[in-house]
């Protein structure tokens, strides 16, 4: 063989070599279904935010107050079962406004933007941030640093579940 | 521990939907890359090969499918996968089976096939955010990246028009890449005017969706030595994963890949990589992503990297050419496969046979690097000739 050769193979289609049947495609369609039982930790997070209330973990060890609350430290591999409440307000830490979907698909006209963030909870310990939403909110006075407040779901509503937690909104 | 060189390399053209399957494309790399070391099938002792989520192909068990692409059928054969950062890590782990004394060569193949997952393969990504605290959420598989490169951007005040420049750097030299998927001149403008996707990332700050293979064939010193007068030494490999809790990491800057890049560079002897390193393929799925690793690969100071890559300090005939393959960014990313393709390029361009994309100088010591799962794992290899 050619020593110079290194590239071979990866034949481009275009829709066009399938649309007109040039090129022959099976398809299947798989349904996957999962149930996640919610471990030791976690279930008693969910619990606390039935009652509108975030708790976390505390490691006697390190001292570090970690959310999402967890079972044992990772860092210093031994249990961290003291239960801390901590605040519902926090500090954006960072943020996007996001204009798709999972797909890729665009948002449709009218529908606002998904504006994810990263929030550090009141009382964990700093840099401790959970994933959550903004709302009640102006895309544009988004600003990291924002103090956020959580808007909690009716009590007749929540089910533990992060979803409890409507969104935060700028204090 | 033996010392192990690269003998062969090969990989497929990068497209955005290919005709060959996931086998076929596995041959096509593999079968260059053991013809350019000028051994047979026979010679070959083993094969590590990668490939990214079952999910994407479709295909459960994927590498069991793969074996007879990657020359792996009736010898020990062993895939492994850490999502992005499989490209690099199954060289690491090619690398562990020739310097362990266990085998003479091992041919390194990774493949990825992303075109059949519909609509979607970005669908299959969802999985890796927590199943309980954030799933909930409908979460895109965006959102990580946009809110780390806003938080690395709010960090050094960077702007989007700084990560542009990453993003035409990257595509220029792609431009003279074979395997490559563009073929269109990029600019700022062009990147900054793209569509807006997930503040702050627009369409062309990101990598495509892309299907494709390449190989690396590995051979301990003896037999590299017999096979050819240019082997490129693997002269340091790393790896580290950091927390799962993603959100409580200090998103700007990649740690995980700090500690990665401190192994590779102790075990190659390096003291001062950002003087001693000639060329590097930080990983770059999206631009901002090059930027960030040049600095956890210690080729940059944290927050002086856009000062450096104004200045032309990258640049294909700068002081430290940055992703002259042309990266994920100007080749595309077949997810495991373009982390294989960075190493393949370090291999060309050391043996001075990257064509037009080589870089001047006669460089002799090349890192790349790949990165993956929950945004939280990095594998580094360091090369020299
Ligand atoms: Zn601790």
């Amino acid at each position: 063989m050619d020593e110079k050769i290194k590239v071979s193979g990866g034949t481009g289609l275009s829709s066009k070599d399938i649309s007109s049947g040039k090129i022959f495609m099976t398809e299947d369609s798989l349904d996957c279904a999962y149930a996640w039982d919610t471990g030791v930790a976690i279930n008693r997070y969910l619990s606390e935010l039935k009652k509108a209330r975030i708790i976390g973990t505390k490691c006697r060890k390190c001292k570090r107050v970690m959310l999402p609350p967890r079972l044992f430290c990772e860092l210093c591999f031994i249990p961290s079962n003291e239960w801390v409440y901590l605040q519902d307000s926090g500090v954006v830490n960072t943020f996007s406004i996001c204009y798709v979907h999972w797909d890729a698909s665009r948002i449709g006209e009218g529908e606002k933007p998904h504006l994810p963030a990263v929030i550090e909870i009141d009382g964990a310990s700093q840099g401790m941030g959970i994933m959550h939403l903004l709302g009640e909110v102006e895309p544009k006075h988004i600003k990291t640093g924002m103090k956020v407040q959580a808007v909690w779901k009716p009590e007749s509503e929540r089910e533990g579940s992060i979803t409890d937690i409507k969104y935060f909104k700028p204090l | 521990m033996r010392k192990v060189a690269m003998v062969g390399a090969g990989m497929t053209r990068f497209v955005r939907r290919a005709l060959e399957t996931p086998k076929e494309l596995s041959y096509e790399a593999a079968k260059i890359a053991l013809d350019s070391s000028g051994l047979s099938l026979d010679d070959l002792d083993c094969v590590a090969h990668g490939t990214a989520p079952d999910a994407f192909d479709g295909i459960h068990q994927n590498g069991e499918y793969m074996v007879d692409g990657s020359g792996g059928w009736n010898k020990p054969t062993m895939r492994v996968y850490v999502g992005g950062g499989t490209g690099v890590h199954a060289i690491v782990h090619g690398w562990h089976h020739v310097a362990s004394g266990l085998f003479d060569t091992c041919l390194v193949v990774c493949e990825e096939k992303m075109s059949s997952a519909m609509p979607h393969a970005q669908g299959f990504f969802l999985t890796i955010f927590d199943s309980i605290t954030e799933r909930a959420l409908e979460p895109n598989l965006l959102w990580i990246f946009a809110l780390e490169m806003n938080r690395y951007m709010e960090r050094y005040g960077y702007t989007k028009e700084d990560m542009a420049l990453a993003a035409v750097n990257n595509k220029t030299n792609g431009l003279n890449h074979p395997a490559s998927q563009f073929s269109d001149q990029v600019t700022v403008d062009d990147v900054i005017n793209s569509e807006m996707l997930a503040y702050p990332v627009s369409r062309l700050d990101v990598s495509p969706v892309s299907d494709g293979a390449a190989a690396v064939l590995l051979a301990a010193e003896p037999v590299a030595r017999r096979l050819t007068d240019k082997p490129v030494w693997i002269e340091g490999v790393g790896w580290s994963l950091d927390t799962a809790y993603w959100a409580t990491r200090d998103l700007s800057y990649p740690r995980y890949l700090d500690q990665a890049a401190r192994m590779a560079y102790e075990m190659a002897g390096i003291r001062e990589p950002a003087k001693q390193i000639d060329i590097a393929e930080p990983y770059d799925p999206f631009d901002y992503k090059a930027l960030h690793h040049m600095e956890g690969l210690q080729l940059s100071p944290r927050g002086r990297t856009v000062e450096l890559l104004r200045d032309g300090h990258f640049a294909k005939d700068g002081n430290l050419p940055m992703c002259p393959s042309g990266g994920l960014l100007g080749v595309g990313n077949p997810i495991s496969a373009a982390g294989t393709m960075k190493v393949c390029e370090l291999f060309w361009q050391l043996r001075g046979e990257a064509d037009q994309r080589q870089v001047p100088g006669n460089p002799r010591l090349g890192v790349a690097q790949a990165w993956g799962d929950l945004m939280q794992v990095s594998s580094v290899v360091v090369a020299g000739i």
